[in-house]
């Protein structure tokens, strides 16, 4: 699902972020991206969601060598990854619902089907009862949830996360954690970046450890 | 989703950002009333000076035959020979017409059109002098051949004065020739202008929603997405722009028609001032839109490509 073939990131500043990386996520996968800040982990997501490119190298996500795809057709790959950031990018001048439904309307979704996706995300989360309310009547823990509904509202293969508790209590971070271990559970492939090592090593899957741009052993 | 139903959303969801986008203007309202109303007027100007020269040139049109050419006769020719010289020039083959008019008829009709008759009463004799008028035949009314016929009839001897009575209306025409060109070139210049006031206001609607451009970017959403509702907002600005424009004119044409009118019937002309009002009503809207969209447009396409998620 997730192929990485020597993969070099060098950013324009000659800053090699990324050096000669290599590995492999299966279909259905769930797994950390740990290492120390600076490492890479970020990069690493950037190349997979494209909003960086690789200098050297083949990303090959389910199937599309990254490499070869035309500017055009992103936003169309774009629709099969979702995407939580820590900082949770969200639309502070819409609803909550309104949020969640943005994908559902760039993929051309009509009303009905939209109204339904958008709440079943939002129970999934959680937050069923607060969906006309603004991102700003949100407590942190609740705004991570909306991101994370509309990063699955569209049902997409892949979910990556970076640093999706780096702002949350230990307590928060569990059940967000959970979250994604339910979307692990129904098929989703599930990529998360975080240094909480307490968080991490709590939970029985994969960890691909950064050191330096590198795999470290 | 079938291909139908695909395309139903798809419209559907233009009309919501359509809509969308004049609630956005809504909610600025002093902004947006500027900027439409500089638009407006932008495009109220050009096309209000249009309306006047195509009325001038209408009525000018109407005097189109008139080739008329007044002969002041020195004042020692006598009647007698001012009809003979009369009956002389309607021998040539140029003239089609002529009048002769003595100098007593000429007192006699500055007496009645004047009403300064007894002023004349005090003077010892007749200041007036005898008038021949000649009209040139139809198949001489070319400007050269009238001014080659001017010329020749200047240069007689007993012709003080040879006068082409439409010359003013010639220069009138080539004044508005000129005139029509330099509208066409304001038009060009306000049209420009147009597009820039569109382009800077989208410009900066663009930059207050960068954050969201790029969220829209991250979860799939195409330039032609990103793109929709800023065409939306120089849509409205222009349509709106060419109402204002539209209501500016019939209100300015409605303030001057009553001189208007009072002008014509001194030319005893049969003229109705033509306020092209229903054109006007298709043009201006239409070409304000044009122009809002292809400033927006342009700004956008400047714009979006900078905005990428990071
Ligand atoms: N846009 C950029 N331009 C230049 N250098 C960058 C850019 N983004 C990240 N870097 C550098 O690349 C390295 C890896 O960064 P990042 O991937 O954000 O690491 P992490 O997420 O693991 O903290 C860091 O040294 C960082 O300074
Ligand atoms: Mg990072």
């Amino acid at each position: 699902m997730i192929n990485f073939n020597q993969v070099y990131k060098r950013y324009p500043n000659q800053h090699e972020a990324l050096s000669g990386l290599s590995f492999q996520l299966e279909r259905g996968d769930m797994a950390f991206l740990t290492g120390h800040s600076g490492a890479g982990k970020s990069t690493l997501l950037k190349l997979i969601a494209l909003i960086e490119r690789s200098t050297h190298g083949q990303v090959i996500i389910n199937n599309q060598n990254l490499g070869r795809m035309p500017k055009w057709k992103i936003p169309y790959y774009r629709r099969m990854i979702g995407l939580v950031f820590q900082d949770h990018n969200l639309l502070h001048d819409r609803t909550v619902f309104d949020n969640v439904a943005l994908p559902l309307i760039i993929a051309g979704e009509n009303h009905r089907e939209i109204g339904r996706r958008v709440r079943a995300a939002l129970d999934k989360v959680g937050l069923l009862g607060k969906e006309r309310n603004l991102p700003i009547a949100l407590s942190g823990g609740e705004q991570q949830r909306v991101g994370i509904a509309r990063a699955v509202v569209n049902r997409p293969p892949i979910l990556l996360a970076d640093e999706p508790t780096g702002n949350l209590d230990p307590e928060l971070s569990q059940e967000i954690m959970q979250l994604f271990e339910q979307f692990n559970q129904v098929g989703v492939t599930v990529f998360i970046a975080s240094h909480d090592h307490e968080l991490i090593s709590r939970m029985p899957y994969r960890r691909i450890v950064l050191q330096n741009g590198k795999l470290a052993d | 989703m079938n291909i139908v139903e695909r395309f139903k959303n798809y419209l559907l969801r233009h009309v919501q950002v359509m809509l969308s986008s004049l609630g956005e203007l809504w909610r600025h309202p002093l902004a947006s009333t500027m900027t439409i109303v500089v638009i407006g007027i932008a495009l109220a100007l050009p096309a209000g000076l249009l309306v006047m020269l195509t009325n001038i040139t209408q009525i000018s049109g109407q005097w189109q035959d008139s080739h008329q050419i007044s002969l002041f006769l020195n004042e020692e020719v006598g009647d007698t020979r001012g009809q003979q010289l009369a009956e002389q020039l309607l021998s040539w083959p140029d003239i089609s017409a002529v009048e002769f008019q003595s100098s007593n008829d000429s007192l006699r009709e500055f007496r009645e059109l004047s009403g300064l008759g007894s002023l004349l009463d005090n003077l010892p004799k007749n200041p007036l002098p005898a008038v021949i008028i000649v009209r040139a035949a139809d198949d001489f009314s070319e400007t050269e051949n009238i001014e080659d016929l001017l010329e020749r009839l200047a240069r007689m001897q007993d012709i003080a004065l040879a006068q082409l009575d439409m010359q003013w209306l010639q220069r009138l025409r080539s004044l508005n020739q000129t005139a029509q060109r330099a509208v066409q070139i304001l038009a060009a210049l306000l049209s420009v202008s147009v597009l820039l006031v569109i382009g800077n206001t989208i410009r900066l609607s663009i930059l207050n929603r960068q954050a969201e451009i790029r969220v829209v970017k991250l979860v799939g959403g195409t330039n032609a997405f990103v793109r929709r509702p800023f065409l939306y907002t120089g849509f409205w600005y222009g349509l709106l722009g060419g109402i204002i424009a539209w209501l500016t004119l019939q209100t300015s044409l409605a303030v001057i028609n009553d001189p208007i009118k009072a002008l014509a019937s001194q030319y005893d002309t049969v003229f109705r001032f033509d306020w092209l009002a229903g054109e006007l009503f298709l043009a201006l809207p239409l070409t304000g839109v044009l122009l809002g969209v292809l400033g927006a447009w342009l700004a956008v396409g400047k714009h979006l490509n900078a905005i990428e998620p990071n």
